[in-house]
């Protein structure tokens, strides 16, 4: 009885129409994510021509000493990232933060640089400065070694360095002021502050950033194709299996051992997010910054140092793109503008353009709709489960890897969606499952922040649930919805690892063009195209700064107005 | 306000689409094209193909040589491509003995030289043109170690002690100019003999580093990374032409070589147009244009190299090449290769 009458009420509070929906949904990002992550799993215990060998290929690649070496060498180079990128992502963060610098706006946007551009292009920008005839290596009679892995570690710095400083930043913001206040009446020194009031605070993050930072640089492709030289890592050698030895189950070994960081990532983000949950006290009161010329001046003389490397590396891009013949003809030039038909020319811009609109676009409407259903419909706890699971499982998986699964599934004949493969579709389809999690973590918090009595209205008025969804939920969620949009786009503007195995005959992507120019002996080219890149993000990303800011002074003059 | 949102991001959507659309424009045949030719090959030619056959239409996919081999593999269950044009003739020798091409006899093969094809009287590739070995020397760093240009000439000169970590060459697993330089070291040695692995050995000492594209060393020479790079002509040219201050020495043992080769892909239905694209990619027109980039092609009268009066650079290629050896020890190649090098 009492089971039939709890059956009862959930059954009342599903519907058949949201039922199938949140089906279609999930099916349609498991077909898209899950099946080719399987088909990729099942070639690395393949041999040739299909026959299953166990674990005869992993017993190969261990047995080959340079294939290990490999792997010693990305633990190397990740490890070093995550310390340094940690550090200075902390302290830049803490400087802009908690002292009284002044144009701290213009920090925090100038060390988002490297997020608007290729990681391919960081290593360019490095050759620019640091290579035997860099511009620094030029004026201070430098002797570093580039390529290799001091080259790869700086690359990878400077690619992961924004995204330590955005977490800590966010981290950083919300803290307890009375801590502070009680220990320094207590007389407690600065150094036991930081060490036992800051980092415990923070702690959940610190930890996050380890994790991102050390997944960033072991599953980046761009930095060391450009700079690796002598020194190879997993990422370059998938590539060099796959498209230098014709040995997609090699490829896919090492595609699943990319995998492993980032899972043990998406364990330990999921571990910590599930305690992190409300530490803020609702007595907590807000920091206030005391005065410190010594505090201040430190961290002016640590952002700007930051800064100016940041904007040093878009420089020499500028000095590359621009020079006749950089360094040996430094005339005034726009030749390098003129991009090689063979890597699609300046189509290739405008294809990058097209893909990360399109992107923006549906990747947006369908994640918005995905998270709408994992969190305002009621009644399908299992599903719902299995999709927020979902949502989020993008995380772990390196784009590389995606485009190698993508490769692996929709190119066999047995497919019937094989009809995409080598078209725009399979390219948009790659950036939305890449870059799926994040916009499906902001709008999911965004909709969780709306009042459930909504739906609950609407459901009593018998409004469709549809209405309700397009005349109160999307637009009490436009700033979530621009932000997704943004970083839908941005990345797929600058993504090579996912697109390097996709693209198709008629339609090269930017991104994919600088690396093929900058190895085929254009490195102007690749900063000329690099630049474009630059700027059309920067540009997006005004766009998105402009519309937040007028969207909220619209809803403080109606707030103002109502309150009259 | 919504509504206009809505509109606008409906209106966005559109024009993103409309990009996508296309027509039939009264084609008969649609086929598709591989191909590793260099870019100034790859547009001249297909813009002369289509003026000649304005009815097939061609969808066409260029890289360098590793990748577009890897496509073919990767697709052989299901192939995306009709015709492979220029693209390594060792690659064509290893996608031929794993059955993945079809034999067929082009218009006018009888003009192509036989070290340029498949001995097959009904070949399963033809070759359109060669690449070869070239060294591609920065001026200004070369001077700056005490050298002049003119000191490198030959293999040998490569391991002078002045040159220590100022060369470049391509990685003979993932390039193919990489693969021809060492397989016709190893070669010149003699294959039985361990002479040429103890020159690779020695050279490692001098070497800055190994890139994975045959083009990258001459890039590196070009931009004064290195002072030398071992390239093959045509980027070496295509520096030296962009205003580069470089000079470019085809090595007087004679240079290792690969050809430009086509092939027709085994497919369940093979489109006539694959069959018409083939006939042409080795009829005058397009020889012609081949000759614009690399000098030597293969119904031989190729015969000038841009900055080069007065030498026949079908001389410069090692006669004695073997493809087939280096076809079937490839894996061999690379392995005593990485053991040498460490890489």
């Amino acid at each position: 009885m009492d089971m039939l009458s709890r059956l009862k009420r959930k059954l009342a509070g599903m519907s058949i129409s949201q039922g199938i929906t949140l089906l279609i949904f999930v099916t349609v990002l498991t077909v898209t994510m899950v099946l080719p992550l399987i088909q990729m799993l099942r070639m690395a215990f393949l041999g040739e021509g299909g026959v299953f060998v166990g674990l005869e290929n992993y017993r190969r690649y261990f047995g080959n000493p340079l294939l290990a070496r490999s792997i010693r060498n990305t633990i190397d180079i990740s490890f070093w990232t995550t310390i340094i990128s940690t550090t200075l992502g902390f302290f830049y963060a803490y400087g802009l933060t908690r002292s009284n610098i002044k144009f701290k706006t213009f920090f925090r946007y100038t060390a988002l640089i490297p997020i608007f551009i290729p990681t391919v292009v960081h290593a360019l920008g490095l050759i620019y400065l640091f290579g035997r005839q860099g511009i620094l290596t030029r004026a201070f009679n430098l002797d570093i070694e580039i390529y290799g892995r001091l080259g790869i570690i700086m690359a990878e710095v400077i690619f992961t360095f924004p995204q330590a400083f955005l977490m800590f930043l966010v981290a950083l913001k919300f803290t307890d002021g009375r801590l502070y206040e009680a220990a320094d009446a207590m007389g407690i020194p600065a150094w036991k502050k930081m060490f036992f009031i800051t980092l415990p605070e923070i702690k959940y993050t610190v930890v996050n950033v380890l994790f991102v930072c050390f997944t960033l640089a072991f599953t980046d492709f761009g930095a060391p194709k450009v700079l690796g030289g002598q020194f190879n890592v997993l990422a370059t050698d998938i590539y060099q299996q796959v498209v230098g030895q014709f040995n997609m189950n090699m490829g896919a070994v090492v595609g699943t051992l990319l995998l492993v960081p980032a899972f043990a990532s998406f364990i330990a983000d999921r571990v910590i997010s599930s305690k992190n949950a409300g530490t803020l006290s609702a007595k907590a009161t807000t920091l206030v910054i005391k005065k410190s010329y010594a505090r201040d001046g430190f961290f002016y003389v640590f952002c700007t140092a930051i800064t100016a490397s940041l904007l040093l590396l878009v420089g020499a891009l500028f000095v590359g793109a621009f020079a006749y013949f950089y360094p040996f003809n430094m005339a005034f030039t726009l030749r390098h503008f003129d991009f090689p038909q063979a890597q699609g020319g300046i189509n290739a811009f405008y294809n990058s353009l097209l893909m990360a609109g399109l992107t923006a676009v549906l990747g947006t409407i369908f994640v918005f709709v995905y998270a709408y259903l994992m969190e305002k419909v009621n009644g399908f706890g299992g599903i719902q489960r299995y999709g927020k699971l979902l949502g989020i499982l993008p995380l772990a998986v390196p784009g590389m890897v995606i485009g190698l699964s993508f490769i692996f599934f929709f190119n066999s004949q047995a497919n019937p969606l094989h009809f995409i493969f080598g078209t725009i579709i399979i390219l948009v389809l790659a950036n939305v499952i890449s870059f799926f999690s994040v916009p499906f973590l902001t709008i999911s918090a965004c909709l969780k922040k709306l009042d459930k009595e909504y739906e609950s209205v609407g459901d009593s008025m018998s409004i469709p649930r549809w209405k309700t969804f397009l005349r109160v939920s999307v637009p009490l969620s436009l700033p979530a919805i621009l932000e997704s949009s943004m970083y839908f786009f941005v990345n797929a503007m600058v993504t090579v690892s996912a697109m390097v195995f996709l693209v198709s005959p008629r339609f090269n992507i930017a991104a994919v063009a600088i690396t093929q120019m900058e190895e085929n002996g254009r490195p102007s080219q690749a900063a000329a195209m690099a630049l474009l890149i630059f700027g059309i993000n920067i540009s997006v990303r005004i766009l998105y700064e402009v519309s937040v800011k007028l969207i909220q002074f619209k809803l403080r003059k109606r707030e103002t107005t109502n309150g009259n | 306000m919504k509504k206009k949102l809505v509109l606008l991001v409906l209106a966005l959507t559109a024009v993103l689409m409309v990009g996508c659309g296309s027509n039939d424009n009264g084609y008969r045949y649609h086929i598709t094209v591989y191909t590793a030719v260099e870019p100034a090959m790859y547009e001249a030619g297909l813009a002369a193909f289509r003026a000649a056959h304005p009815y097939v239409n061609v969808t066409s996919l260029r890289d360098s040589t590793g990748p577009i081999t890897t496509r073919l593999m990767a697709e052989a269950a299901n192939p995306v491509a009709d015709v492979v044009w220029g693209t390594a003739a060792s690659s064509m020798l290893v996608l031929a003995e794993r059955g993945y091409l079809v034999p067929y006899a082009p218009a006018g093969l009888d003009r192509i030289l036989p070290m340029f094809r498949c001995s097959r009287p009904v070949p399963y590739w033809v070759g359109n043109c060669a690449w070869e070995t070239a060294f591609i020397i920065n001026n200004v760093v070369i001077e700056q170690l005490g050298l002049s240009p003119s000191d490198i000439r030959c293999y040998e000169d490569l391991l002078r002690p002045e040159l220590r970590g100022q060369v470049s060459m391509p990685n003979p697993a993932s390039s193919g100019t990489g693969m021809l330089t060492v397989a016709a070291l190893i070669q010149m040695y003699g294959v039985d003999s361990d002479e040429g692995w103890d020159f690779i050995a020695a050279l490692h000492e001098n070497i800055h580093m190994y890139t994975h594209s045959g083009s990258a060393p001459a890039r590196d020479a070009a931009a004064g990374e290195v002072a030398v790079g071992v390239s093959f002509g045509f980027p070496a040219i295509y520096q030296m032409r962009q205003g580069a201050p470089v000079t470019v020495v085809f090595p007087e043992l004679g240079s290792g070589w690969d050809l430009e080769a086509n092939a027709l892909i085994r497919r369940d239905v093979i489109s006539p147009g694959a069959q018409i694209f083939l006939d042409w990619a080795i009829s005058d027109e397009a020889m012609e244009i081949y000759s614009r980039s690399f000098p030597i092609i293969a119904t031989g009268q190729g015969d000038y190299y841009y900055g080069f009066e007065g030498i026949n650079p079908a001389d410069q290629l090692f006669a004695d090449l073997d493809l087939e050896w280096i076809a079937s020890n490839r894996n061999e190649i690379i392995a005593r290769w990485s053991q040498i090098t460490g890489e």
